[in-house]
């Protein structure tokens, strides 16, 4: 009776110090619309705190959400948030809000990765929403934050993880991730693949630190004029020399019988590795060499599953098999007289084998 | 040439991108004052410049300084068109030209434009040089310093209280004038900023003058108001209080001067027992005049002939102040004084005995006699000089006069509280002004030089005092039903007390108190000019009436027998007129307790009807106890009478209201001061009554760990934390349909209700928390909108102390009241037998030996004890503070992050600046003020819909304010505003075209604070001793 007679042409409250509801602030970032926001509150009960009724709850909502709206545009710069005038907001707040912006879900995230962070991936955010159940709103805001991050980090010198610290003010775990999505992005993995489905976010992300680790220029080299986006193009090239050991029949048995000598009564599938340990080895050295073509590059995910795990998993390998056998596999190199390349080795094989043990599994 | 004014451009950030080609700015930087301007040089590319010019120096007239404000314009350099501007800057260099404020201003400034709003910031030092002007007929009144602060400043002692300043500047309103039609409506918004500014800055120099011819120093609650008439002109006005303060030195005060802490300690001397301590109206002889006069009453004395005389001596005092001094006006003697009496009424014509001020110095409220207003319906096309302020002038004379004789009706020689406002609606304009009929000391009211035997020092019964009458009780000037007090048991109080001033912290009180609002709207038919000012009049009686009658049933329904902080609010639309009274109702010990409400029907035969009257009399019953266990009012003695109180006769209901509303045509007057208790039988004979019932029940308590008042404190909280949130909330409605009075009430209360609830409910993780100075104001902006504003405080307490602390505040006054009154045995001793007041000991140990009354022995078992339990908590307090504050982290700037700020000044990042309307800060010093904050904004937009529509559109502009309001007083070197208020917020829409305009003027004291932890820190040892007097001082 009372919405007929009158309706609210105006509404607003401002705090001197920003007032923040954190349950609010996630269901805008959720890409909610109010609507559904206060209908979402009421169930979680919020009409039993403080004697609200629905009427209070929407004009709270609406309220929160344009104050959101407001921070928004500084939340896309974040070392602004610090020394803008307009919102006294405490720091710890700050942080708050900063690192709740950029929280991403991986199951949007793993959708993205890998791909062009471009206009046209954007239209297929329609897609990946419907397949995902995430609203669209909120799929833009990710999407937009990738590659935000990305437009400032790619050009820049020195460690990807403390750039996208120093200018997005993250945490560090939410850094790392977002060293994984510019990494993928800026090399293209394929991650898309039918038989990379199984793999989550968080494999890749572990995939990512590790290449970033191990791989860049940055990781040997600590001067910070160093680049951390791109893979170590020399030793990529150094890699093709690791070729010697399949190619050389000699080694490739001696590294064999290493092995096996290793594992012998240690491992379940030892027969299975037997017969298959000059395939596996051989899939292994090849990938190595031939990451100087950057489509090889691209197919590193799906070259370790198609050519290593599955056969691996096809004769029913423990995890427990996989790290001792990878392990001996990488080690015994060490042995062989006649294999110069050991430091080579070392790093190529150093991160093959914790992303194949991360990779491991259903 | 007294003055040199120093102005440096250092940096800018965050500029806005002007030029779209390179997505960068090349700026550059005016700087103006008067009509000279300084330029810095053009920062190609760069959205953060760096300028670093030079010193840009005006060497100006001290006049000048006052008015003008300091001019910064941040412009784009475009070498084939005209410079774009940017934004602009205004600095109100007031504050550096006294030297006990700010030396500098120096700090990030808000760049605003009024289409755009902020757009980045600027880095600007600014310097004064003053060279002292000794110049008699001087312009300039340079030094005088402001406050809006209503009550005498922390660090300040009052040395003496000259009394009411006023004045008013008219000019004609740049949007109204033939130029506005051809330029853009920046140029006019900023014509119209620039022009308050200069306005301002006149009417603060021509009061200041008038304080320097009364021989103060100080304008204490001032008080500047913007009328915007429209076509006749622009008008702003201020009033306030002149003072001679005197500053306390801040720092040694919690260890070395425990006396400093308490502003009037130092007069006291031993009193002299001319008369009976406590005597109502006995404000001593303090000028050979009064002393004369009065040794020639009998005791019988004629309350009324007092009453007038004490009232000229008010209105003297400001010629005493005048140049001369106490000393020579003493020596004069019983001459002056005749010739004092003579020029009596020429006196009268001109001076008004008001106070703006609503909480005073200890021992300065003797007695209250309740609320006084008066309101006058005028029409602004009928100003004949329309640029001249002479009629404007006699319309506040006018009213002035009436409140004048109001205060003197009711024994009263002095009106405190006082306040006046204007709504205007096309031509109408009506005038109101209110205040409380008060008997005030004479102690603040001379200089302080005079002889020890003229400094009389008062001694009333600490916290019952102020409520005995000081009106004639054969000789009322209203029937009201007097009973002896409560308290003391020797003199008349009233039933009920209204009063528009804050609770005095020295009161008795019972249990907590609680906002209480009336709300009414009233429809009116459309008229033009003469009948549509006598429409309005002639409703504003009925309307006050109901407003007062509400009230009235509004408190008895909470068990409590006292107003404070009252404040009528009547707004006039072209359909409606709205009516808004907001107060802190409170149980006062001193006080009768109030009788029930009595639901009578007219038609007793009706067996159903009976059980209807019979189910409402529970309901309302019901509502009654349960408001007091909500309040905590549990009345010590004679708890029985409020429920078998007789019912008196129902006819008598409110008879004597109608006789009032009808005596005048032009201005209505009402004196809110009285109530009996007749006046509370509902009689439903008619549909109306029903309606009141229902709408006296629809009032939600306020939710579970929630206060709420409209005045500075909350009796019966004291353990506030260091967690504040200042807010405004603005809410706009639009009614739809026609509407019938009821239906309009029904709606108007609704909304006020909802509102608060949106508060709370906001606010919850502040949980317990008080929500203090709740003042809404109301608006017709349109018709049939109703615009309702609110800006408050909501501030934290804990609540695991308050009931330890209960006892402790009552410890408080009476420690307060010891450290006054431990000189002055031979009347406390008298006083003992009868009153539960303080007990006068030297020795800390006799306190529990005396005190007759059981809970003043339980207060008082033993103080020492309390004090260190006092200064425990203290220290356990903050702790606790810390935790819950993690809790509650959502809303308030907590004391370990205002810390840190604190300490990081310089740092890169922003400091806090905290806000309150209140005069104090929580848990904190106020160690400094820096000067007066008074700022008026425009904003005004033609693309609503892009910036989220007419809430997006004042959403950003208020946090705007709040913003430059932040950095203006950081840039003085501040970290706080107390008594903030936002005077006006002036919304108009039209969103078929897509704009929007909106004003808001706000004002404030910007202070330097520092926590008390770290006081405390510094010096454990003394302060453990000292707590008491420190917290006297503080006065929370």
């Amino acid at each position: 009776m009372l919405f007929k007679k009158m309706s609210m042409e105006l509404d607003v409250f401002v705090g001197n110090t920003t007032v923040l509801d954190e349950d609010v602030y996630q269901l805008w970032l959720d890409g909610q619309t109010v609507t559904d926001a206060v209908r979402i509150r009421i169930e979680a009960g919020a009409l039993q705190e403080c004697e609200a009724n629905a009427e209070v709850l929407l004009s709270d909502t609406m309220d929160q959400f344009r104050t959101f709206q407001m921070c928004e545009r500084l939340l896309q710069s974040p070392s602004k948030v610090a020394n803008q005038l307009l919102f006294q907001i405490p720091p710890h707040r700050q942080t708050m809000l900063i690192e709740r912006y950029y929280e991403f879900d991986s199951m949007f995230a793993r959708e993205v990765l890998g791909k062009k962070l471009s206009k046209g991936t954007k239209k297929d955010l329609d897609d990946i929403g419907s397949k995902t159940g995430i609203v669209l709103k909120s799929c833009r805001r990710q999407f937009d934050n990738f590659k935000r991050v990305f437009k400032v980090v790619e050009e820049l010198k020195g460690p990807l993880v403390e750039n996208i610290q120093r200018h997005f003010l993250l945490s560090d775990v939410l850094a790392r991730d977002y060293a994984a999505i510019v990494f993928f992005a800026n090399s293209r993995f394929e991650t898309g693949k039918r038989k990379l489905q199984y793999l989550s976010f968080q494999d890749f992300a572990f995939c990512a630190g590790q290449l970033i680790s191990y791989w860049t220029v940055g990781a040997v080299d600590n001067v910070v004029e160093n680049m951390d986006v791109d893979l170590e193009k020399e030793f990529l090239h150094d890699l093709k020399d690791l070729k010697v050991l399949v190619n050389d029949k000699d080694m490739l048995d001696q590294h064999k019988s290493l092995v096996c000598a290793q594992l012998r009564g240690k491992i379940k599938v030892f027969s299975e590795m037997e017969a298959s340990f000059k395939n596996l080895s051989r899939a292994l050295v090849n990938i190595a060499s031939k990451l100087t073509h950057t489509k090889d590059v691209r197919d590193l995910f799906i070259d370790l599953v198609e050519k290593f795990i599955e056969p691996c998993r096809s004769d029913k390998w423990t995890i427990g098999d996989l790290r001792l056998f990878l392990t001996h596999y990488s080690s015994s190199v060490h042995t062989l007289e006649a294999f110069r390349r050991q430091v080579i080795w070392d790093r190529y094989m150093g991160v093959i084998k914790s992303c194949i043990l991360k990779m491991y599994h259903d | 040439m007294p003055g040199k004014l120093k102005a440096k451009i250092v940096a800018g950030r965050h500029l806005p991108v002007m030029d779209r080609a390179s997505d960068l700015t090349d700026a550059f930087v005016e700087v103006k004052f008067g009509n000279t301007t300084f330029k810095t040089d053009v920062y190609p590319k760069s959205l953060n410049p760096q300028w670093n010019s030079e010193w840009f120096k005006f060497e100006v007239d001290d006049e000048d300084l006052q008015d003008e404000p300091l001019q910064i314009t941040v412009l784009d350099h475009d070498t084939y068109s005209a410079n774009d501007a940017i934004g602009k800057v205004y600095i109100d260099i007031d504050p550096l030209l006294c030297s006990e404020a700010a030396t500098v201003i120096s700090g990030w400034l808000p760049i605003y434009d009024t289409i755009h709003g902020i757009r980045g910031e600027i880095n600007v030092l600014v310097k004064v040089d003053l060279f002292n002007d000794l110049n008699r007929f001087r312009q300039s009144s340079c030094g005088v310093k402001f406050f809006c602060t209503t009550s005498i400043p922390r660090c300040y002692r009052a040395v003496m209280v000259h009394g009411f300043v006023e004045e008013l500047v008219v000019n004609e309103d740049p949007e109204y004038q033939w130029i506005d039609r051809i330029r853009t409506p920046r140029a006019s918004n900023e014509a119209r900023q620039r022009l308050i500014f200069l306005m301002s800055g006149e009417l603060q120099r021509k009061i200041g003058l008038k304080v320097l011819e009364m021989g103060g120093n100080a304008v204490v609650g001032y008080l500047q108001c913007f009328d915007l008439e429209g076509e006749t002109g622009l008008v702003v006005r201020a009033i306030g209080t002149a003072c001679t303060l005197e500053k306390i030195s801040t720092l040694p005060a919690t260890a070395t001067h425990p006396s400093n802490s308490s502003p009037s300690k130092d007069m006291k001397e031993p009193g002299f027992g001319e008369e009976a301590p406590g005597v109502p109206l006995s404000s001593g002889p303090p000028t050979p005049l009064r002393a004369q006069t009065f040794s020639s009453f009998s005791p019988s004395k004629s309350y009324s002939r007092q009453s007038s005389s004490s009232d000229t001596e008010l209105s003297l005092t400001p010629k005493t102040g005048m140049g001369s001094g106490g000393s020579a006006g003493k020596e004069a003697g019983p001459l002056k004084a005749l010739l004092r009496q003579q020029t009596q009424s020429a006196l009268e014509q001109r001076e008004y005995p008001f106070f703006t001020l609503t909480a005073f110095p200890p021992g300065f409220l003797l007695h209250v006699g309740g609320v006084v207003s008066a309101r006058s319906v005028k029409l602004l096309d009928r100003i004949h000089n329309p640029d001249e302020p002479e009629t404007r002038d006699a319309w506040w004379e006018e009213i002035r006069q009436e409140i004048k004789s109001h205060a003197k009706a009711l024994g009263c020689h002095a009106v405190v509280g006082y306040s006046e406002s204007t709504s205007i609606c096309e031509e109408v304009c009506i005038l109101s002004a209110s205040g409380t009929a008060a008997i005030l000391s004479s102690r603040f009211m001379q200089d302080g030089s005079l002889d020890t035997e003229h400094r009389f020092e008062e001694v009333v019964p600490p916290g019952c005092g102020f409520c005995h009458i000081p009106y004639d009780e054969l000789n009322i000037p209203f029937p009201a039903q007097l009973t002896y007090c409560y308290c003391c048991r020797r003199y008349k109080v009233p039933d009920v007390l209204f009063t528009t001033i804050d609770l005095p912290t020295e009161a008795n009180v019972t249990g907590k108190g609680c906002l209480i609002q009336a709300r009414l709207c009233r429809t009116k038919k459309k008229a033009q000019g003469e009948g549509n000012a006598t429409a309005i009049s002639n409703l504003l009686p009925f309307l006050e009436y109901e407003l007062h009658t509400q009230l009235m049933n509004k408190l008895k329904l909470r068990g409590m027998n006292a107003l404070f902080g009252l404040r009528i609010q009547i707004s006039v639309g072209e359909t409606m007129l709205l009516g808004l009274a907001s107060a802190t109702g409170v149980y006062l010990t001193a006080l009768p307790s109030p009788g029930g409400i009595q639901v009578a029907g007219k038609t007793p035969s009706d067996i159903t009807y009976e059980q209807h009257i019979s189910n409402m009399q529970k309901k309302i019953n019901d509502t009654i106890s349960k408001n007091k266990e909500l309040h905590e009012i549990n009345p010590p003695e004679v708890v029985e009478e409020i429920i078998g109180s007789p019912i008196p006769e129902p006819r008598q209901r409110s008879r004597l209201f109608r006789s009032h509303s009808e005596s005048s045509d032009e201005v209505s007057e009402l004196d809110l001061s009285h109530g009996k208790k007749d006046a509370f039988v509902l009689e439903i004979d008619d549909t109306d009554a029903v309606e009141d019932i229902h709408a006296l029940l629809t009032d939600s308590p306020t939710p579970a760990g929630f206060y709420s008042c409209n005045t500075e404190i909350m009796p019966g909280i004291q353990n506030w934390t260091s967690a504040i949130q200042m807010f405004t909330s603005v809410r706009v409605f639009r009614l739809n349909a026609n509407l019938t009075n009821q239906g309009l009430n029904k709606i108007f209360s609704d909304l006020c209700e909802n509102l608060l609830k949106s508060l709370y409910f906001k606010l919850r993780s502040m949980v317990p928390c008080c929500l203090c100075h709740l003042n809404f104001t109301v608006a017709i902006p349109e018709d049939e909108l109703i615009q309702v504003a609110v800006t408050a405080v909501a501030m934290s307490f804990d609540k695991e102390q308050s009931l330890e602390n209960g006892k402790q505040s009552g410890e408080k006054t009476l420690i307060k009241a010891i450290t006054e009154n431990d000189e002055q045995l031979q009347f406390n001793l008298e006083l003992n037998a009868e009153t539960s007041s303080p007990n006068p000991l030297s020795s800390p140990k006799g306190l529990s030996e005396v005190g007759s009354h059981p809970s003043a022995r339980d207060r008082c078992s033993s103080w020492i004890e309390q004090l260190k339990l006092k200064a425990h908590t203290i220290r356990r307090g903050s702790v606790k503070t810390t935790s819950s504050l993690e809790k509650a982290s959502p809303l308030p700037e907590g004391r370990s992050r205002s810390l840190r700020s604190n300490r990081s000044y310089s740092g890169s990042s922003v400091a806090v600046v905290k806000m309150t309307p209140l005069s104090f800060i929580p848990g904190a010093k106020i160690i400094k003020y820096l000067g007066i904050i008074n700022m008026f904004f425009i904003r005004e937009t033609t693309s609503l819909r892009e910036e989220g529509g007419v809430s997006g559109f004042l959403h950003t502009f208020i946090a705007e304010v709040f913003a430059m309001v932040r950095a203006h007083v950081a840039a003085l070197g501040g970290n706080a505003v107390v008594s903030y208020s936002m005077k006006e917020c002036v919304f108009m829409e039209n969103p078929n075209k897509n704009q929007a305009q909106c004003l808001i003027n706000v004002s404030g004291d910007a202070v330097i604070f520092i926590q008390e932890s770290e006081l405390e820190s510094t010096s454990v040892q003394t302060q453990s001793a000292t707590t008491h007097t420190s917290n006297g001082g503080e006065g929370t």
